[in-house]
């Protein structure tokens, strides 16, 4: 066993267990119409304001399919990697529920759009593993109950009724809560990558069943269960960390595990029965009359692989050969298209590295400080053109890394390009070596003891080079410092 | 004015279009004759204001020379329609007072082309039933009743209320569907002429689902010619449903009266069946001579796996309407019963609003879709259907068309087979097949059985081949001469 695989497994009173995750993401497709009726598509509208006849399931009302999200699901499926079925089918799960109207969801029962593909999923350590993805396939979301209006009754809001989703399916080639989640990112990262589901997991666009078993380090797989709809990462990561504790207590106290589907209560913390196997549901899936089998026209799909933007990974691994920036950087980069974008729009003339820096470390500071989006053409006030100026005051010497510090704030801040901000507040690395001998000679004079020292111990130059950058306002370039020290103090190269 | 009722609709239309009468005064008739027929329950809603306001208007384009195909005509809606401001209800407690803000493409159609409406014509709930016994509304008494008796026949069914409305000449045509033989068999017990299009033919947009992959909307009328007309305006591609056939509407109408020589036409010899009625074999006998004598090339066929259809049927069609009508839960319009929790609403609900045919068929389709048995029912009928559509494709290798009966007795009395859903079911026999194949049929009305009641013959056709059938109806009709109408005892 390696040493990452032996670190995520939980330690028991009878000795180490293995958990044991695969998810079914539920993602909603970005679409400005619902799957099957053409209503539209949108967060904030009111109660069942973007209600159709069709999402209403009135008498005689027939479904028919959006081309946008076959594509949009055709698109996902070859970011995925995944084969895309010519043919496909819709089929019916039939369920009485008042915010189902029609009495079924049209969903893809045995025959998904999309087959098999893979996810490689980055770990925080740098290390990468596989998650295969069995399948993902087009469905109608439900409405929503609305519980919590009346004491009495039960509201019901269908304007998220008939909307699509892909529900993608992994294998459970999870060991641990961190992976989940780093698989649910990655996944995220990638729909955004190709603009098929806004990733918004706040409104409940992109969430997860997860399910979650455990077992004796390389033992068979144990029972599992589902815990339903988990909208965000640190409730993923939870609910994984509640359910394997509780299956692993029960294990070990001789107990077996019951196949159910579980909800997360984040308030608690806790998972708990939502209804057992002997009480789910016969669904009594069939093909849906109403609809015709799914047919895609292989050069259709062609041209949507040919149309797919640069996958991160694929991106990752360009940044790095091109521009010669490490694993890490570029994998910050590339976590979302907007940053790489915005990298390579500044970068061009400039030091790769400096700039991946000035993006990764600078940008994303100020951007997850003040909630500034980072787009292709910038951060809040920060644009490209003045990205590149800034690099190039630094590449010429004209400031210190020092003063670039003060630079990029007020820059930040908005105060304008980053030469005049130099200019306005004299900011200028003095590079001018006569006042910098100057400030050289007076500080050796005041500490003859101490420069006299220098020659026996060259490392106590460092305590100069202090001085005279405070002497100078920070703005003496260190290197000409450096340089002049050396010589009045005899210090050898 | 009395007899212009009497008028076929193609008599209507000429009468119209020269100006022997107007729209309001053809209306005024239909109106009158609707209303003096309430003993037949017919209609479950008459619109003899709007029938009249929709006639006014077809006078002005008229008028202004702008009429259309059917300007002026007056017609019964099957109520398994949707039709925008005018209560539609499957002829079901479930629905209430349910007022469509819609109209089905199908009766748009006909609006479209200047139709008028006299009201909603009644049918078994939910189109499921071969008696018109199973509606909210209550039966629909026949028009004809056997020589010398009284006693109350059934206008056969789904689309019952259509047949009779058009038998008794309370309109020039009706919206019928068939799912099963709803439009056919009804036709053939009121000596009407009905046509069951190709599958996706007609579109179902606002039509009231019963079973997705059988349900057709299609005609009932007085002549071959009439149904002809209102075909050619009730179908046409529709991108509301995606299985309405993206193909053009030809003018059915031209293939009536056409020859039919050299056609061939195949006899099937599995549709004979035990305990048929003489007459019914010697009708058919009649009808095979008809068109050998109009030139046909008359040829034996064998279609297999006939014997399968009914069972395949009755598994397919359940199945859809159990998933179809779980709509139908009380949650967002027509019926509501309360209770005590939610489950309690929806099985109070289901089992106040539903009548006991349609809870039957409920609980078959849900049975037959469950988990374990899925394979053994569903997946085997559908199985069976691809077997019945390969026995047309041979058949077609031989022949043009099809005849054989329509239904394997005349109309029988009210409450007679009710106790027995079996003995009901095997009405559908020689019509189910069609429907479970998605190709055209047609029943025509051939001649009467000792008692003087109608008995139809049926030609099934090609796929989108009902030009064919329309022009070997034509030939049929011509030879049976059929003139008889049911004497007024209403």
């Amino acid at each position: 066993m390696t040493d990452s695989a032996s670190s995520k497994l939980i330690q028991g009173r009878t000795g180490p267990w293995e958990i044991v995750l695969g998810l079914e993401v539920h993602a909603q497709v970005a679409s400005n119409a619902k799957l099957f009726s053409g209503a539209a598509v949108g967060f904030g509208a009111g109660p069942n304001e973007q209600v159709s006849l069709v999402d209403a399931a009135m008498p005689g009302m027939l479904p028919v399919i959006n081309r946008h999200c076959v594509e949009q699901a055709v698109r996902t499926g070859l970011g995925l990697k995944a084969q895309i079925n010519l043919k496909s089918r819709f089929d019916r799960k039939n369920y009485f529920y008042p915010d189902l109207p029609q009495g079924y969801q049209i969903s893809q029962f045995k025959d998904p759009i999309v087959g098999e593909g893979e996810i490689e999923v980055e770990r925080d350590d740098g290390t990468t593993f596989t998650v295969r993805i069995e399948r993902l396939h087009l469905e109608q979301d439900a409405g929503k109950s609305l519980h919590d209006q009346d004491p009495n009754f039960t509201y019901v809001d269908l304007n998220r009724a008939g909307t699509a989703l892909m529900e993608i399916v992994s294998r459970p080639d999870m060991r641990s809560s961190d992976e989940a989640a780093a698989y649910v990112k990655k996944l995220r990262t990638i729909l955004l990558y190709l603009g098929t589901c806004d990733g918004d997991m706040e409104k409940g666009n992109l969430r997860a069943d997860v399910n979650v078993s455990v077992r004796r380090p390389g033992g068979e797989l144990g029972t599992r269960c589902e815990i339903k709809n988990v909208n965000s990462y640190r409730y993923i990561q939870q609910a994984i960390e509640y359910e394997a504790r509780r299956q692993i207590e029960i294990l070990e106290d001789g107990g077996k595990i019951d196949q159910e589907t579980r909800l997360f209560d984040p308030g608690k913390g806790e998972t708990r029965s939502m209804r057992s196997k002997e009480e789910a549901h016969d669904y009594r899936y069939f093909p849906d009359p109403d609809l015709l089998p799914l047919e895609l026209d292989p050069a259709w799909v062609k041209a949507i692989q040919y149309s797919l933007p640069e996958l991160p990974d694929a991106k990752k691994a360009r940044l790095q050969s091109q521009y010669g920036l490490s694993a890490y950087d570029a994998g910050v980069l590339v976590t979302e298209a907007a940053r790489a974008d915005l990298y390579e729009a500044a970068v061009v003339g400039h030091d790769p590295k400096l700039m991946a820096n000035t993006v990764t470390q600078s940008v994303l500071t100020f951007a997850n400080a003040t909630g500034a989006e980072v787009t292709a053409a910038g951060a809040g006030h920060i644009t490209v053109a003045m990205l590149s100026e800034y690099a190039q005051l630094i590449e010429d010497g004209v400031i210190s890394s020092k003063i670039a510090k003060e630079v990029f704030e007020r820059m930040a801040a908005g105060e304008g390009d980053p030469k005049a901000i130099v200019e306005k507040h004299g900011l200028v690395q003095v590079t001018d070596t006569g006042a910098i001998e100057a400030a050289v000679d007076k500080i050796i004079a005041a500490n003859p003891d101490k420069a006299a020292a220098v020659k026996d111990k060259p490392q106590a130059i460092g305590w100069f080079v202090g001085q005279v950058m405070r002497e100078t306002g920070g703005k003496a370039n260190p290197a000409a410092v450096n340089d002049i020290l050396k010589a009045k103090l005899g210090v050898a190269e | 004015m009395a007899s212009l009722t009497s008028l076929t609709l193609k008599g209507a239309l000429d009468g119209l279009a020269s100006g022997a009468f107007s729209a309001v005064e053809l209306t005024q008739a239909h109106v009158e004759a609707v209303e003096a027929a309430r003993p037949l329950n017919a209609f479950v809603l008459e619109t003899p204001e709007k029938a009249l306001e929709m006639a006014r208007a077809s006078d002005s384009r008229r008028a202004r020379g702008e009429a259309g195909r059917l300007d002026g005509a007056p017609l019964g809606i099957k109520d398994l329609f949707c039709t925008e401001g005018v209560r539609s209800t499957a002829c079901s407690k479930i629905l209430g007072d349910f007022v469509p803000t819609y109209e089905s493409t199908v009766s748009a159609n006909l609006f479209r082309d200047g139709a008028v409406m006299l009201g909603k014509l009644n049918m078994d709930e939910f189109a499921m039933g071969s008696s018109n016994e199973t509606s909210a509304f209550g039966a629909v008494v026949n028009p004809w009743r056997a020589a010398g008796s009284n006693q109350a026949l059934t206008p056969g069914g789904s689309s019952g209320g259509s047949a009779a409305a058009v038998a008794a000449d309370l309109c020039l045509g009706a919206t019928a569907t068939d799912t099963g033989g709803s439009i056919r068999q009804p036709a053939a017990f009121t000596g009407t002429v009905g046509i069951k299009p190709t599958y996706g033919r007609c579109s179902r947009w606002g039509v009231a689902a019963f079973a997705s992959s059988l349900d057709q909307a299609g005609p009932i009328a007085k002549t071959v010619e009439d149904a002809a007309i209102l075909l050619t305006s009730m179908a046409g591609h529709d991108p509301k449903d995606s299985t309405s056939l993206p193909v053009e509407t030809p003018d059915f109408a031209a293939f009536v009266g056409k020859s039919v020589k050299g056609l061939r036409v195949g006899v099937p010899k599995e549709y004979r069946v035990d305990g048929m009625p003489p007459e019914i074999e010697q009708l058919w006998a009649k009808g095979v001579e008809w068109l050998r004598d109009a030139g046909c090339e008359i040829v034996e066929v064998s279609l297999p796996h006939t014997k399968y259809a009914l069972p395949a049927y009755y598994i397919v069609a359940p199945a859809e309407a159990s998933s179809n009508l779980a709509r139908y839960d009380g949650m967002r319009y027509g019926l509501r019963a309360d209770g005590a929790n939610l489950t309690e609403v929806y099985e109070n609900t289901r089992a106040a609003g539903f009548g006991d045919e349609v809870k039957r068929r409920i609980l078959i389709g849900t049975y037959v879709l469950s988990a374990g048995y899925y394979d053994a029912y569903y997946l085997k009928a559908q199985k069976v259907r691809r077997r019945i559509a390969d026995d047309f494709d041979r058949a077609w290798e031989s022949c043009d068309a099809l005849l054989t009966p329509t239904a394997p007795s005349a109309a029988f009395g009210l409450g007679e087979r009710q106790a027995d859903p079996i003995a009901m079911y095997l009405n559908d026999v020689f019509t189910v097949t069609t429907n479970l194949a998605g190709l055209p049929s047609m029943s025509v009305p051939a001649g009467l059985d000792a008692g003087g009641l109608p008995l139809g013959l049926q030609l099934i056709g090609k796929a989108l081949d009902e030009g064919t059938l329309f022009s070997l109806a034509g030939a049929v009709e011509r030879a049976a001469g059929f003139r008889a109408k049911a004497q007024r005892w209403w």
